[in-house]
């Protein structure tokens, strides 16, 4: 193990020379910032690579007014929130769903199927199914609108915030002044997507485009990887995930996904509108639809004065340039996307802030 | 951008499935991978499985899967 | 406080929000200096003699579960704050809050289950209440034991005892019980093997203080909020570093993989069949080879050190040699699907 990590640190400091500067690396998805995390990766890597924590899961670009909408809805005595987990904390202008789970209406899953059953269990009730989660979640979610369709099952609603991850890839990159240097690629979006969804970025942008797994050494090698294109001025689509990524993904999941959902623009917290970069139902699944049956009031505009979430999530600036870091914005307390997940580049820094300094 | 583990299908029922996961019997769809048999490992992640794996690559990838063989083969099944 | 005007789940969790309803509205309510110590035991002086008292509510779902259940739960649970203290347990009450509609033959069980325990353990339970509250107004049945124990002469245990160079050991795979009663749960409800720790501890605690005496300066039983809580009030309180390595942790694959599937940190897992221990280093092996003479201990392992010339902080020292800080948890760990 100590072979491949010296390798891949000769590598990081090739590209470190070539450039002649620090490199920045964005890893964008959330499971990737909890396994470098969780490791203590960015310890064991040299000063001269910076991770960023890209806008990379559920819980980080869940807009304001997406979880206002769901918490209004969770007022109702008629209503069953189903949501996963992950949703639980993510905090609307008045507070999150957790602040709300007294009145019992709020169910946690950990499957789009257990909504279905919620609604077979509960036929008096609406369930409302908080649809979030990137290309590897979304399947799940056309499954369960085509099942529920099929059925005929009148009580189920689905909520798609689902998001795509390209998008918010070609976003960043477009930003002026924008410091990444090259993508950690998702994993699991990869095993749906197929890794040759990257080839576009690269083209376009010049930017390597590695996929990893999240075992710890598969992340060192992928970044060593990545390195080597840089250094050698070739940056690529390459996927270091064979066991379970294709360069042209899983076809079955991606026909279920185009045939159930329409591309529409969307917001991302901190980082505003993307275009062509969100889900929603297509019209065959209105009945199903919860925008289009509950009444919800979508409200887009953010009330995030003072985060600077989006320079942070383009690598501009450190968590700690942030005035709201560690005052209004703090790991119970959280603002804009990079504290509200709990392993954001926010948060993460908040852990290790204290330890920095004494260094 | 997501949490999925591999396991062994161990009950295969039209697109309804138990799979393994080092002594963990998870209820899985298998709708995403028609193509899916009895005694294959997948990737599952939110109750749906979302690829097939090739069991030798997956034991190479997935430390949790070494425990596996090392945990069926002394038969520790519980401990406390 | 800084969570909002109502309570949460996570204030009972037993770690950051927990601490801050304590501290902010608890201890400066009762203001002593016995309960500021935030001890697992209250020590009171009664002529020659030091008494351990200690108390706990139970109000776990579901109420049985592969290992144990609520009556054996209770039981346990306040014999092992004694024994982590230091004493041997004595006596504990038992006050029962029922709710209406409860199956006689459930109440039964869980007596049954509850004598039993404490039985093995030579305890009484001396002292009691029932009440039946209505409907809807409690979960089946919740618990409260409270006990009493004589602290053992040998025993010189507590923050204070605690130095750098002291060595860690748990007595054995960490996050069983959390893992089981979650794999029983609404929503994320899955068949497994897994088996909660639930057990009494008496007998490793008092062998390590009737032995070692002094060489033993602590031990807790990491309940709610897991090894993650322990370790930190530990730094906390003594204002040492504490580095622990991720691969000497005992953990049950089964139990690994389980938290994998769910996204959870297995250090914030509640056990309750499990003491860590700080034990200073010349002990550290006889007292690692105690733990494993003896069933309840037999997968006991030394995990770390209390630093020395460190922050007060957790740090883990991971398989890629890399280091994390291991924060408090939050309280309450959620199943993610990200």
């Amino acid at each position: 193990m100590l072979e491949r990590i010296n390798k891949a640190y000769k590598q990081i400091a090739r590209a470190n020379q070539t450039l002649g500067r620090r490199i920045n690396v964005m890893e964008v998805c959330g499971t990737h910032t909890v396994s470098i995390f969780r490791a203590g990766l960015r310890d064991v890597l040299p000063d001269c690579l910076k991770l960023l924590s890209g806008p990379g899961c559920p819980v980080c670009v869940t807009d304001q007014g997406y979880i206002d909408a769901v918490l209004s809805l969770s007022e109702r005595d008629d209503i069953i929130i189903a949501t996963y987990g992950d949703m639980i904390r993510v905090p609307g202008r008045n507070g999150s769903l957790e602040q709300k789970t007294n009145k019992g209406n709020i169910k946690i899953i950990s499957s789009a199927q257990d909504a279905l059953n919620l609604a077979k269990q509960m036929p008096d009730k609406k369930i409302l199914f908080v649809a979030v989660g990137f290309e590897t979640t979304t399947p799940a979610t056309a499954v369960l609108a085509n099942e529920a369709l099929n059925e005929g099952i009148k009580n189920l609603f689905i909520f798609s915030n689902h998001k795509l991850v390209i998008p918010a890839m070609e976003a960043l990159l477009s930003e002026k002044n924008h410091r990444i240097d090259a993508f950690l690629c998702p994993g699991h979006v990869s095993v749906i997507i197929g890794s040759d969804a990257y080839k576009p970025i690269v083209e376009k942008f010049k930017r390597p485009c590695v996929v990893s797994g999240f075992e710890p050494m598969q992340i060192i090698i992928a970044l060593s990887e990545i390195c080597s294109q840089l250094a050698d001025g070739t940056p690529a689509v390459a996927s270091l995930y064979d066991a379970a990524v294709t360069p042209q993904g899983n076809k079955t999941a991606q026909k279920i996904t185009n045939e159930s959902f329409d591309i529409v623009d969307g917001y991302w917290r901190g980082l505003g509108k993307i275009a062509k970069s969100t889900l929603k139902l297509k019209e065959k699944f209105s009945s199903l639809d919860a925008e289009k049956q509950l009444g919800i009031q979508f409200i887009p505009e953010e009330d995030l004065s003072g985060c600077r979430c989006g320079e942070v999530l383009c690598g501009l600036i450190d968590p700690v340039e942030c005035g709201l870091f560690a005052n209004s914005c703090m790991p119970d307390t959280p603002v804009g996307p990079c504290m509200v997940s709990s392993e954001g580049a926010c948060a993460a820094w908040y852990k290790y802030a204290r330890r920095k300094r004494q260094n | 951008m997501c949490l999925a583990v591999p396991a062994k299908i161990i009950e295969l029922n039209g697109d309804d499935a138990i799979a393994d996961c080092v002594g963990n019997h998870i209820q899985t769809k298998t709708t995403l991978v028609p193509e899916v048999k009895l005694g294959d490992f997948i990737l599952i992640h939110a109750g749906f499985a979302i690829t097939v794996l090739d069991e030798e690559e997956a034991k190479k990838t997935w430390k949790l899967l070494e425990d596996m063989d090392t945990f069926n083969k002394t038969n520790n099944k519980v401990s406390g | 406080m800084a969570s909002g005007e109502k309570i949460l789940l996570a204030h009972g969790g037993g770690g950051r929000l927990t601490e801050e309803l304590i501290r902010s509205i608890i201890l400066p309510a009762f203001d002593n200096q016995i309960l500021s110590g935030l001890t697992d035991s209250a020590e009171l002086q009664i002529g020659k003699s030091s008494i351990c008292f200690t108390t706990d509510s139970y109000v776990i779902k579901p109420i049985f579960f592969n290992g144990g259940d609520i009556g054996k739960l209770a039981v346990c649970g306040t014999i092992n704050d004694l024994a982590v203290s230091g004493a041997k347990p004595l006596a504990i009450s038992m006050a029962l809050i029922i709710e209406e509609g409860l199956e006689i033959q459930t109440l039964q069980k869980i007596i049954a289950s509850a004598a039993q325990a404490a039985k093995q353990q030579n305890i009484s339970i001396v002292c009691g209440d029932t009440k039946v509250v209505e409907a809807g107004s409690a979960d089946k049945i919740f618990i409260n034991t409270s006990g009493i124990g004589l602290k053992m002469p040998q025993a010189k245990l507590g923050f204070g005892q605690i130095s750098p160079g002291d060595t860690i050991i748990v007595s054995g795979t960490i996050g069983d019980h959390g893992m089981t009663v979650m794999s029983q749960r609404e929503g994320i409800k899955f068949e497994s093997s897994l088996k909660s720790d639930c057990a009494a501890v008496t007998e490793i605690c008092t062998n390590l203080v009737e032995i070692f005496g002094d060489d033993i300066k602590f031990m807790r039983d990491p309940t709610r909020g897991g090894l993650a809580a322990a370790l930190n009030d530990i730094a906390g309180q003594t204002s040492h570093g504490v580095e622990i390595y991720e691969e000497k942790i005992p953990v049950n694959p089964t139990v690994k993989a389980a938290a994998e599937m769910l996204g959870f940190d297995i250090l914030n897992i509640a056990n309750e069949g499990k003491i860590i221990a700080v034990v200073s280093a010349r002990k550290a092996q006889s007292c690692l080879d105690l733990c494993r003479s003896l069933p309840i201990g037999r997968d006991a392992a030394i995990i770390g050190t209390i630093a020395k010339n460190a922050e007060p902080l957790v740090e883990l020292i991971t398989a890629v040699k890399g280091r994390r800080i291991v924060q408090t948890p939050y309280g309450r760990e959620l199943p993610r699907i990200c």
